[in-house]
């Protein structure tokens, strides 16, 4: 660990920091339907789309319609995205003359950019065609950002508002998400990541000859504009099979800096969309504390275990860290910070191959999406997540000094949460139960491309990353099968939709109750001792429920490694 | 949810074409306008030909030139379709090892590696990033040290002096960027056009 490491890991967190309060301003701006800078231009096109779709703006929808609308979307553009894959041969932009994607592996890919996991069974530059990754992946990648961001909203405004019937229309939140903060924002940075190196064009690969005379085919393709989504988004689905480890996709450790913020960026706001909504910016603020402590405590974890370098490499004495799977010009720290990012939102791209980090530096990324990725998390599910947390904490509160618990003026009583019980619960549903299917079934064992406790993490790191809808992988993992294809899919729209539905369903619940004034019995919920509740709560539950599968995988791994021992695949 | 079905379908055909379509072909207009090369892959043309990206590393074998880190990207078997064969820098299909911390394939790979590297250059210390793979199998650049550890391979095989080598690496050398970020670098394909340009001369 160096200095330069530590200031590293200070810039981003003072740079996101910064970014929280004009980002928050603006998007409660948009949320709220007020006029922004941008309404001139994009005002005409919003009330345009409406007409054309039937949408009366000023109709509101209760839960259950909000709800259903998201599923209608969802399930057309499920749809949609299949038939892209299956028939990407028969359409145009596809110079490489990819043949059409397997069904197992389009349901894969479709179920995967869907909920926002973006996990890559696919392999990128040697399966998609130009045209799947731009109408497919990339209209994916915003729709399913825009869709978390809009149920957060829903949410803040089941805590936001009093005796309310509605929480909100579904087609405006979605359509002015898109068009206000999404896109904008996408066009900027896609100019600034052309500007350090990143490919934009239709051409068909290049052909090379090497210095050498060997013949080298370099896949390019319009990689920044679905880039600049794929962060900005949360999504993470690659470009190419490296994803931002390729240095087409991440090419400077300028354009790495960007990426890793914008990860970060929008949900970090949207806890301050949360306070200005609520009328307490402090609430927000609390809220991004709790995040933000879990995060810095990971970083330091995955820095210092990769600092230290792995078993196999310092006992041959080349010592320096953990350099396998990691590129020169990110080093040691841009590698680990990213890893961290991209696992605390639910992100999923990596910069590093985290299948071969240390035993420890791969234990954080894992935990951190098993905590349910609410550590900024993805655009607008990882407030949600957290707020099912609040939930949660506030009730142990109230336990704790035999009062109904309240949270911003709102009882909070056994519907709400069973509720966030039910959410809480799904994903380790998923992650284990998947997990533990696999580790029994032949079929489910012939994915780990490791073996020992190490082949055990591959299988558990996947469910769990499609679970927590992140998409980043322990990569040696064969997940191109059809067992594999259909169990992942599985796990993440359960842990998309049964997530959603029941946070749906609290703001429903909580936007139709009246408000409790404050009293003197009032749990303060914007002050340092909720902070420590919140966080208590989410380890405590996080490590009880995971600790057992985390101690067969990495942490086995850890002692095994640390007492000089290693693993060979078929001995 | 009948009544859903409307908007949704209109929104999802439209806002597709807006961010499927619009979006990305504007985009790669703007950008092939206002940054052509860089768009393009940041193409390398020697002689009116492609030589590489000087963003993509190249496989580089022979004793006159700098190599890059070893890599872990795989073609498609030609005798038999449904297998893998070791292609390093296949810039058509980018990969890393995912070997795990502890692999025996991996402590047998890097170990090998590190002896043959210390045969060529007895006495120093050999840099980490020349026994380990990258992430994406095709890493640009490698450490000053790792460079400056080939000089006397290079200089041997090219008959230069190693000082002039040494002075080559130096110039190559990329700081972080604003003094803070990355990691400082050397191109190998950058250093190797410069050296084949100091023989012609």
């Amino acid at each position: 660990m160096t200095l330069n490491g530590w200031i590293q890991i200070a810039l981003f967190c003072a740079v996101v920091l910064a970014l929280v309060k004009p980002l928050g301003l603006y998007m409660t701006r948009v949320f709220t339907g007020a006029r922004t800078p941008l309404s001139p231009v994009l005002g005409p096109v919003e009330r345009g789309l409406y007409r054309a779709a039937g949408i009366d703006a000023g109709h509101e929808q209760s839960w259950l319609g909000y709800g259903l609308a998201m599923l209608a979307f969802h399930a057309l553009g499920f749809v949609l995205l299949y038939a892209v894959l299956r028939l990407q041969a028969l359409l145009p932009l596809n110079p490489m003359e990819q043949a059409a994607v397997a069904p197992d592996l389009a349901f894969n890919t479709a179920a995967s950019f869907v909920t926002n996991t973006n996990w890559q069974n696919y392999g990128g530059e040697s399966t998609l065609s130009y045209l799947s990754q731009m109408l497919g992946l990339t209209h994916q990648n915003f729709l399913s950002a825009a869709t978390g961001i809009a149920l957060a909203v829903a949410l803040i405004r089941g805590f936001s508002r009093a005796s309310a019937r509605t929480v909100g229309s579904f087609w405006v939140d979605l359509t002015r998400c898109t068009l206000y903060v999404l896109l904008p924002l996408c066009a900027v940075l896609t100019l600034f990541y052309v500007a350090q190196g990143m490919p934009q064009t239709l051409s068909p690969y290049v052909e090379a000859t090497t210095l050498e005379g060997a013949k080298q085919t370099i896949a390019v393709g319009p990689v920044a504009s679905q880039v600049a989504i794929k962060m900005l988004g949360t999504n993470g689905g690659g470009f190419f099979n490296a994803n931002a480890a390729h240095p087409f996709e991440n090419p400077t450790a300028l354009a790495n800096f960007v990426q890793i913020v914008t990860i970060f960026a929008l949900g970090a706001a949207l806890t301050n969309v949360f306070g200005r909504m609520v009328g307490d910016e402090r609430q927000g603020w609390a809220i991004l504390a709790a995040m933000m402590l879990l995060f810095v405590a990971g970083a330091a974890v995955t820095y210092g275990a990769e600092a230290a370098g792995s078993p196999v490499l310092n006992g041959l004495g080349l010592t320096g860290g953990n350099m396998e799977g990691k590129e020169v010009r990110f080093g040691i720290i841009a590698s680990a910070l990213f890893a961290v990012v991209t696992t605390a939102a639910s992100c999923g791209a990596v910069n590093a191959m985290h299948d071969s980090f240390t035993a420890l530096g791969g234990l954080v990324p894992m935990l951190n999406m098993q905590l349910g990725e609410i550590i900024v998390g993805g655009v607008g599910a990882g407030l949600y997540g957290m707020l099912v947390f609040v939930v949660v904490a506030i009730f142990v509160a109230g336990l704790m000094v035999g009062r109904t618990p309240e949270y911003l003026g709102k009882k909070i009583e056994a519907r709400e949460v069973k509720m966030a019980m039910l959410a809480v619960l799904c994903l380790p549903l998923m992650m284990l139960g998947l997990t533990a299917l696999a580790t029994v079934l032949p079929a489910g064992l012939a994915g780990p491309a490791n073996a020992g406790p190490h082949g055990f993490s591959e299988i558990l790191y996947a469910f769990t990353s499609a679970a927590a809808n992140n998409g980043s992988a322990f990569g040696g993992l064969t997940g191109n099968t059809l067992f594999y294809n259909v169990t992942l899919a599985l796990g993440m729209l359960v842990g998309r939709f049964f997530v959603i539905l029941p946070a749906l369903a609290i703001a429903g619940s909580l936007a139709a109750k009246k408000r409790v004034p404050a009293s003197s019995g009032t749990f303060p919920t914007d002050g340092g001792l909720f902070v420590g509740l919140l966080v208590g709560v989410i380890l405590i539950v996080g490590g009880l429920t995971f600790f057992p599968s985390l101690a067969l995988g990495p942490v086995v791994e850890h002692l095994a490694g640390a007492a000089g021992q290693t693993f060979a695949t078929g001995g | 949810m009948l009544t859903h079905l409307r908007p949704a379908l209109v929104l999802l055909v439209a806002l597709t074409g807006l961010t499927g379509l619009a979006y990305p072909l504007a985009m790669t207009g703007i950008a092939g306008t206002v940054f052509p090369a860089r768009a393009a892959g940041s193409l390398i043309e020697r002689d009116g030909k492609v030589v590489g990206s000087s963003l993509i590393g190249q496989s580089f074998t022979g004793a006159g030139y700098f190599h890059g880190r070893p890599s872990a990207t795989t073609a498609a078997d030609p005798a038999d379709s449904a297998k893998t064969v070791p292609a390093p820098y296949n810039a058509a299909n980018s990969m890393g090892s995912n070997l795990g911390p502890t692999s025996a394939a991996l402590a047998e790979r890097v170990k090998a590696d590190r002896d043959a590297l210390q045969a060529e250059n007895p006495g120093q210390p050999v840099p980490l990033d020349l026994v380990t793979t990258s992430g994406s199998g095709l890493d640009p650049d490698i450490s000053p040290e790792a460079a400056l550890f080939q000089v006397p391979r290079v200089a041997r095989a090219r008959n230069l002096p190693e000082e002039r080598l040494r002075a080559l690496v130096a110039a190559a050398i990329q700081g972080r960027t604003l003094g803070l970020l990355g990691e400082p670098r050397v191109n190998v394909l950058g250093l190797n056009l410069a050296l084949d340009d100091l023989a012609r001369r």
